[in-house]
């Protein structure tokens, strides 16, 4: 057992991988000359062969990986920033996640995108994405949002030997996050098994990705207040594990998701709907949700930080719900 | 020349009346209403596809487009599944889930027949690197269209090809026309294979109609990819007899006396008089014709008598596992 970073994380989920079955290899810009820190030592492990400089050229190295998956190899894709994946939306939604359906299983796709979710730190809107929820609208798509160093090594690990295609989500402001990370080359997390990070009993909180911490920071404060937070963290969106949040829903009778995407349509919308219909019964009061506001994000640092989930606006919100005896307006 | 059934020759003949009257019989019971969707028709592209796909082997890939029965067929794939596949039917070539835009048989190399115009373009240069890298010494041979050329895609997927000397073919085929659009207002440069020049890909213009020399250009190609000299661009002026799709009730595009002047050219009658020229008994190519005709009435036998995919089967192939059935779908 060692302490890793987030970042380590990836990397040693890689090697191990790349290093386990020859057929996996990896492509992106700028990926040899190591940008982030996540193919540290491949070229030397691996050479340039299975180590590739892509162009820029998403739309292009992105349907290539597809139709190298289709051929028997096990591509992952450094997509960099989750951002750039917009230049290949054609690649991604008609072909990676249609292709086996509208052939009739007859292709198979096992890749993986990686993307980062770049936000929070001043680089204007077309560099702050959080755009797993528009993903999660095709069907086809698998994808994951891990939010701690355990979970991301041990689910792209998963992903990487899953025969579906995964788009994984690596939220920036939980790079430097650290887990003691298991030495087993077969550690796995399966896609679609949440994680309740903290036990409670007055109100859970669904968080996704950068939101896991936030909620873990706002139920200390509301343990202090007498509340007692109970944390969800679902960690793959797709496949959803409905069932762990609906027990802890019918467990504690409130609900509030956390979500950094923006609100409509977002991830956190989808889970509150799902709690809406199954586990209405249980509810004491209406599911709230915290999400980054629906503008743009600005460059400008004293506007930016407000618009995203904070644990304050989860306190706030968990506040109201408790301690409500009638309606609570999101 | 000789005549016995496994002549080459005679194989082109037949590959190439298999689409034709493939596609005809389709395009009649498709005005029937027995085939549902938009058929876009081969017809007169016949010696671009034979000749392409003459010159790979079983094994090597393949991507396609919406303009998608020829390929497959001229890839060798059996007619019972494709044309089962346009009636919708469970015995179909794609489970009834692909239809007339995605007639793909995996089992003759072809990996897709994509309707988002220039998207398989990426993808065959994908899989390209996969044959590079496994070196099993495959291709993987990419069609399209003229239009198909203005998209990103096409751009994109050309050039990772060609920086990484993948062994792939890229087939335009040049039939005049994007639905209205000629070729002539959509491509700044005469000829399609010039845009090859911009990645340093050497190319090939020949002529459609002649399935003998699309397979003599496609065979130098495959032959560079397989020795390690990278991609090819092929461009076949040919032409579509139909209008973009077929049975629309309205004509998108009045092409005039043009057609007929092509159909001058069809490439199946510029064959069969080539190989009775060169010896070939007429009976023997009557005779072809006869058990094409006896195969694709089969296959629509087959189709009609095949069932409907049941409603639970649209959940299957969306991941490796099947999806839950919705309880309103169980009901
Ligand atoms: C990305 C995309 N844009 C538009 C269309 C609609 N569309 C279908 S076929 C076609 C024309 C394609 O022309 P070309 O590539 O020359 O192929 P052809 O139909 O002539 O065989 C168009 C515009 C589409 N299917 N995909």
């Amino acid at each position: 057992m060692a302490k890793v970073t987030f970042l380590e994380a990836i990397r040693q989920a890689q090697m191990e991988e790349m290093t386990r079955d020859e057929r996996v290899f990896i492509m992106g810009e700028d990926i040899i000359c190591n940008v982030f820190g996540t193919t540290t030592g491949f070229v030397d492990a691996f050479g340039t062969e299975r180590v590739r400089d892509t162009p820029i050229s998403e739309n292009g190295f992105i349907g290539a990986a597809a139709g190298a998956s289709m051929v028997g190899m096990r591509p992952i894709v450094d997509a960099t920033i989750s951002s750039f994946l917009y230049p290949a939306m054609d690649q991604i939604m008609s072909i990676i996640a249609k292709s086996r359906y509208i052939y009739g299983g007859q292709a198979r796709l096992p890749l993986v995108i990686r993307s980062c979710l770049f936000y929070g730190n001043s680089n204007a809107a077309q560099h702050s994405d959080r755009n797993y929820s528009m993903f999660m609208n095709v069907p086809g798509l698998k994808i994951m949002v891990p939010s701690t160093a355990y979970d991301m090594k041990g689910m792209l690990k998963a992903a990487v030997r899953d025969d579906d295609p995964v788009l994984c989500f690596e939220d920036s402001t939980c790079w430097t996050s650290k887990s003691d990370m298991p030495d087993d080359p077969d550690f796995l997390i399966p896609l679609g098994k949440g994680d309740i990070k903290r036990e409670g009993t007055d109100l859970s909180i669904i968080a996704i990705g950068g939101g896991v911490p936030l909620a873990l920071k706002a139920a200390a404060t509301l343990a202090k207040e007498g509340i007692s937070a109970e944390v969800v963290d679902p960690r793959s969106l797709v496949p959803l594990d409905k069932e762990i949040i609906l027990r802890s829903v019918r467990k504690t009778g409130r609900a509030i998701t956390v979500d950094p995407a923006h609100q409509s349509c977002s991830a956190g919308s989808e889970i509150a709907a799902l709690i809406a219909e199954h586990a209405f019964d249980s509810l004491r009061g209406p599911v709230l949700r915290i999400a980054t506001a629906e503008t743009h994000v600005p460059f400008s640092p004293p506007i930016e930080k407000a618009l995203y989930p904070s644990a304050e606006r989860i306190i706030a919100a968990a506040r109201r719900l408790v301690g409500a005896r009638e309606a609570v307006d999101a | 020349m000789t005549d016995g059934q496994n002549d080459r020759s005679l194989e082109k003949y037949r590959r190439m009346q298999r689409i034709r009257q493939f596609e005809d019989l389709a395009e009649a019971i498709h005005a029937q209403g027995e085939i549902p969707g938009a058929l876009h028709t081969y017809a007169g592209q016949e010696a671009s596809g034979v000749g392409a796909c003459m010159a790979l082997n079983t094994e090597d890939y393949m991507v396609g487009t919406h303009r998608s029965h020829g390929h497959p067929i001229a890839k060798g794939a059996k007619l019972r599944p494709l044309m089962a596949e346009l009636l919708g039917k469970a015995t179909g070539i794609c489970k009834g889930k692909g239809g007339s835009m995605h007639l793909s048989d995996f089992s003759v190399g072809s990996l897709g027949e994509t309707s988002i115009v220039g998207s398989g373009v990426p993808v065959a240069a994908g899989a390209a690197l996969g044959s590079k890298m496994q070196g099993n010494g495959r291709v993987a041979l990419c069609f399209f269209g003229d239009g198909a050329t203005n998209e990103g895609a096409f751009h994109e997927g050309l050039n990772i090809a060609a920086i990484w000397k993948l062994p792939a073919i890229f087939v335009c085929e040049n039939n005049g026309y994007a639905v209205s659009t000629p070729a002539s207002v959509a491509v700044p440069v005469k000829d399609i294979a010039e845009r090859a020049k911009a990645y340093g890909m050497p190319s090939i213009i020949v002529d459609g109609q002649d399935v003998d020399a699309v397979e003599a250009a496609v065979a130098e190609a495959v032959e560079r990819a397989r020795t390690g000299g990278g991609p090819t661009f092929v461009e076949t002026k040919t032409y579509r007899y139909a209008d973009h799709a077929v049975n629309m009730g309205r004509i998108l595009l009045d092409r005039g006396a043009e057609v007929d002047e092509w159909r001058e050219r069809d490439p199946l009658k510029l064959y069969r008089a080539k190989l009775i020229a060169a010896g070939t008994a007429a009976d023997l190519l009557d005779r072809i014709e006869k058990e094409v005709a006896d195969e694709v009435a089969d296959a629509l036998q087959f189709a009609r008598d095949s069932a409907y995919p049941t409603q639970e089967e649209a959940f299957d192939d969306v991941f490796v596992d099947r999806l839950p059935i919705p309880d309103f779908i169980k009901a």
